[in-house]
């Protein structure tokens, strides 16, 4: 019987950091956003069946890159837990917390067991609050470090430059269809800056929101088709599109260029290549 | 996750979560948190007592079908023995965006089971990424009654009535259910609860197919009037404290419940015509 080699801890966490930043990196990215109403998700997504982005409970959303069993299992047992839980206590008590840290702890218990291939997954939970200040998007690694996002958060394999595009074109309110736009655009500039950016229609795009204006209690709603077309246009939404919920544009801010970044940008859309380190974490990768 | 969850080995998240299974909630439930639910209360009891006397009893619902979809009213009151338990109880509850679930029965294991059946609902949708059909969702609610016989046989009965908009067939449809699970589609118009016999012979004679919307709900009203007329667990309009049935309309642009206001003032139209004619509107003889 041969004795295996030994390998250094941090060299351990690193080669599986490595590997799982690896299968993230062939994805296409995943922008979620404020705006005017709520919280909108933005996907490249050329499938109609398979979601990046999903409902989890009444005020809460979903997005993930990387594996898509992976992420669909995590998806689904999200809403396990908080059917479940929402059953036993009250709809009011499934919080978006709750669930990044059961993700957390899931995805962190995975990376750093040995046995266990870790998960090929980036994650974001986000929730509606009361208020638009209420608002939260937490991003979860593979490693299970959390992020708590301010205004925008990017995920996938070109997120840096996403981030980029991101961080100079976002400000506090924009209405629907300019931040799906921003977001089209951050999306399409993953080549980085000085390349063109690659056009993305309709059928390119997965959109949703979870819309604060929505009567019903579930908040979330996807956005496709000739709405979705009417946004990317710059058109003001009419109210004629079946779902009268005045959650199109308030015609507040210009369609093509949203108003300049405010300077208090600086801890948004943390890369995708250094996990932020939280205390009593998982802990990140050794780079 | 759940307080009850006896698999929380893998941080927040129960392994049981992530296995690939079902899309019902109360399979996972029962798999997982087995005494969540209400069915599995009492269920080694074997006793034969009647226990019927332990909760209120809730009474009428009536629903009725016009061209653009399906109403559904309740009145208020809940009994227990002689004595009226609450007075505006509602047992008259949207299902999902397209469906509407009454209950008549043991009020508090009725309400319990409508809030596991709206999750059930819910759940799948949000797993499988589309809404059950509507015999789907009105299988599913057998599927709980029958869950619920053990009780029923001890007097705890919960006998719904299931409404909502078919989208495919483009119409209003009706289900009832018996204590053991039996599914019957009605058509038309059909009423459980006590005074469902008395609520149903009015129906006979002022429902017509073609009727509108606002017309559909008033016949719905007088036979719920019709019903606490002849049914002492049957509430009336209380015109005094302003308590009105509770009325959902289910069509094609989803469930909307009719406003108090609005069921007011077609209640004080109603309150106003028996003052002429007490046994409410007359239909022809031939």
């Amino acid at each position: 019987m041969s004795s295996p080699f030994y390998v250094a801890p941090e060299q351990q966490m690193k080669d599986r950091a490595d590997f799982a930043r690896k299968g993230i990196g062939r994805g296409r990215s995943v922008v979620v956003l404020h705006y005017a109403d709520g919280i909108v998700f933005v996907a490249e997504n050329r499938s109609q069946a398979l979601h990046k982005v999903g409902e989890i409970y009444d005020r809460i959303g979903f997005a993930a890159v990387g594996r898509y069993n992976e992420f669909e299992n995590l998806r689904q047992a999200g809403i396990r837990y908080a059917d479940l839980r929402g059953y036993s206590y009250d709809r009011t008590d499934v919080t978006a917390r709750g669930l990044a840290n059961a993700y957390a702890q899931l995805l962190g218990g995975i990376f750093s067991s040995g046995g266990e291939k870790p998960y090929e997954v980036e994650i974001i939970v986000a929730e509606l609050g009361p208020g638009a200040a209420d608002d939260q998007i937490y991003r979860l690694t593979y490693d299970g470090s959390i992020g708590d996002e301010e205004h925008f958060a990017v995920m996938g394999g070109s997120a840096d430059a996403s981030a980029e595009v991101l961080r100079a074109g976002y400000a506090d309110g924009l209405d629907l269809g300019a931040a799906v736009r921003l977001a089209v655009q951050a999306l399409g500039s993953d080549a980085g800056p000085g390349t063109p950016v690659r056009e993305l229609g309709v059928d390119a795009l997965e959109v949703a929101v979870l819309d604060r204006t929505r009567a019903l209690p579930r908040k979330f709603r996807r956005v496709a088709g000739p709405r979705l077309a009417a946004l990317l246009a710059g058109e003001a939404t009419t109210a004629g599109n079946g779902d009268g919920n005045g959650s199109g544009d308030k015609a507040s801010a210009s369609t093509t260029s949203p108003a300049a970044p405010e300077t208090s940008l600086g801890a948004a859309g943390t890369p995708t290549t250094s996990a932020p380190e939280e205390p009593g974490q998982a802990p990140g990768p050794a780079s | 996750m759940s307080p009850s969850s006896p698999d929380v080995t893998r941080g927040g998240l129960p392994s049981a979560f992530l296995r690939a299974g079902t899309s019902s909630f109360v399979e996972l439930a029962t798999a997982v948190a087995p005494d969540v639910l209400p069915s599995s209360r009492l269920a080694g009891s074997t006793s034969t007592t009647n226990l019927g006397d332990l909760t209120p009893h809730g009474t009428t619902i009536v629903a009725a079908t016009f061209p653009g979809g399906v109403v559904v009213a309740g009145d208020r009151r809940a009994t227990m023995g002689n004595m009226i338990a609450q007075r505006d109880i509602e047992k008259v509850f949207p299902a999902d965006e397209f469906s509407v679930v009454g209950i008549a029965g043991a009020a508090g294991l009725a309400v319990e089971m409508v809030g596991l059946f709206q999750v059930e609902l819910e759940h799948y949708e949000k797993i499988e990424g589309a809404p059950l059909s509507l015999v789907g969702k009105a299988n599913r609610l057998a599927t709980m009654i029958r869950g619920n016989l053990p009780l029923a046989m001890q007097g705890l009965a919960v006998v719904p009535l299931f409404a909502g908009w078919d989208e495919a067939a483009r119409m209003g449809r009706i289900f009832s259910y018996d204590a053991t699970g039996g599914r019957y589609e009605e058509h038309s118009f059909f009423s459980v609860g006590s005074g469902s016999i008395f609520a149903r012979g009015a129906l006979k004679k002022l429902y017509r197919p073609d009727l509108s919307a606002a017309d559909t709900t008033m016949a719905v009203l007088q036979a719920l009037y019709d019903a606490a007329d002849d049914d002492s667990a049957t509430g009336g309009p209380d015109l005094a404290r302003r308590i009105f049935p509770v009325v959902m309309v289910a069509g094609p642009d989803g469930v909307e419940r009719v406003g108090d206001d609005q069921v007011g003032t077609m209640v004080d139209t109603l309150v106003g015509g028996r003052r002429t004619r007490p046994d409410g509107p007359e239909a022809p003889v031939v």
